[in-house]
């Protein structure tokens, strides 16, 4: 297990599964080969080591089952990586059998918990509904302890939408699933247009909700006004930042954020904290 | 197009659109507006015609697009109940620049934009209150605009 003592050593995770989202972005099972890392709360994430190549921040996309039968000694992880990189890349080519390293869990996650009782807007841009997932599935697997939960999807084309496979079901089980694109492909019959034109059809009571952002920081900017002016109150809503993570603990300072340490004090920090800082230039 | 009725001041004070106008200012408009549904499919207008209506959607989306040698009808934005659809009535030649599609079935109130254009010119408080809300109206859709031009979402090693 990672330990304070051993907080930068990596714990090896065997690939057991492997499926394509897009063309550039992969989500991987992950057992532990022997311990397991401490079980992630949803928005944490991990420092993902490819070994020999390099490690990464990467949320974490869905936490467990913890199988019944003992067959590994932890819950298994999803955690959903794009290419964009040399450690990603080399991430992202890893096939069921290989073993990849784990770091972590890091960071402050969604803080679910404290969300009981109310309605959720998740609204989620591009790769950001990774970290969002583990938040609806919890919704979703405990209906009676929330309200009304919408997800509010925007990619940049019907070719980047993650997890397709699933928001039937997700439909099913009782979310609204909102999608729009920024360029819709022949035979697109959804919706067309930045994310911000998903919040007025969000059917959840502003008074009651709490709204959890993921996403390119612009597109959560937008969105967050949007929320806030559509009445849902400043404190209730919290997105996910993304600076350069390194050591995950506060120590090398890489991804210093004004007073913050995202790796520390985020990733997930309330819009309240957040929002004076994502217009300084240069910060 | 079905034609469902007449609308009251009443109806149009809680849209959120027409939120806090003065009660004679939505009287007026009211009068020269009905209350209409539409089934899926529904072309509400052409790129080119001639643009003498305003919509204020109720239920349902709207597609704005545009005709592209080669490419047909591509869409360009989806307007969700609430919206405004159609400003070119109120500006010369009065003449769409976009074509308008309901995918859905839709609900909405339809203005004439005429009679509301002259209610602007003989109220002159009439005309800045509805201008400013227009205005509005486009300042949100300038600036979505310019974010989705940011092309946020592109891989970071792709040329921009």
């Amino acid at each position: 297990m990672t330990s304070a003592a051993t907080p930068m050593a990596p714990v090896p995770y065997r690939v057991t599964g492997r499926r394509d989202e897009t063309t550039d972005t992969v989500t991987l099972t992950l057992e532990p080969v022997e311990r397991p890392i401490p079980t992630p709360l949803p928005g944490q994430f991990t420092m993902m080591y490819a070994f020999g190549v390099g490690e990464v921040p990467i949320s974490v996309s869905r936490i467990g089952p913890h199988p019944r039968d003992g067959s590994t000694p932890g819950p298994v992880l999803e955690q959903t990586v794009r290419a964009v990189g040399a450690v990603t890349g080399a991430i992202c080519g890893t096939r069921p059998g290989q073993v990849v390293g784990l770091r972590g869990p890091f960071g402050v996650g969604w803080e679910v918990d404290a969300a009981r009782g109310r309605d959720l807007v998740l609204a989620a841009g591009g790769i950001g509904l990774a970290p969002l997932r583990p938040v609806l599935l919890r919704a979703l697997s405990e209906p009676d302890a929330f309200g009304r939960v919408a997800l509010l999807i925007g990619a940049r084309t019907p070719a980047d939408l993650l997890f397709t496979s699933e928001l039937d079901e997700w439909r099913a089980r009782g979310a609204q699933i909102e999608v729009t694109v920024d360029r819709p492909s022949p035979g697109w019959d959804g919706r067309v247009g930045l994310i911000t034109a998903l919040v007025p059809v969000a059917d959840v009571d502003p008074g009651r909700a709490v709204a959890f952002l993921c996403g390119p920081e612009v597109m959560m900017r937008v969105t967050a006004e949007a929320l806030t002016g559509r009445g849902i109150r400043d404190a209730d809503v919290r997105l996910s930042l993304e600076r350069n993570m390194r050591c995950g603990l506060g120590w090398c300072g890489h991804c210093q954020l004004g007073p913050l340490l995202v790796c520390r004090d985020g990733p997930v920090v309330p819009y309240t904290r957040a929002a004076p800082l994502m217009t300084v230039r240069e910060l | 197009m079905e034609e469902t009725g007449g609308i009251t001041s009443a109806s149009l004070s809680r849209e959120r659109f027409f939120a806090g106008m003065p009660e004679p200012h939505l009287a007026a408009l009211a009068a020269t507006a009905d209350s209409v549904q539409v089934p899926a499919g529904h072309r509400f207008f052409t790129e080119g015609g001639p643009a003498r209506r305003f919509w204020l959607l109720r239920s349902g989306t709207v597609t704005l697009d545009l005709q592209v040698p080669g490419r047909g009808a591509v869409v360009v934005e989806s307007l969700p109940p609430s919206s405004v659809l159609g400003w070119s009535w109120l500006f010369p030649p009065h003449r769409w620049r976009f074509g308008a599609v309901a995918p859905e079935r839709v609900t909405a109130f339809r203005f004439d934009g005429a009679a509301v254009r002259e209610l602007c010119a003989a109220d002159s408080r009439l005309g800045r209150d509805l201008a400013l809300r227009f205005a509005q109206v486009m300042l949100d859709r300038l600036e979505a605009t310019r974010v989705r031009m940011l092309d946020l979402y592109a891989h970071p090693g792709e040329p921009r």
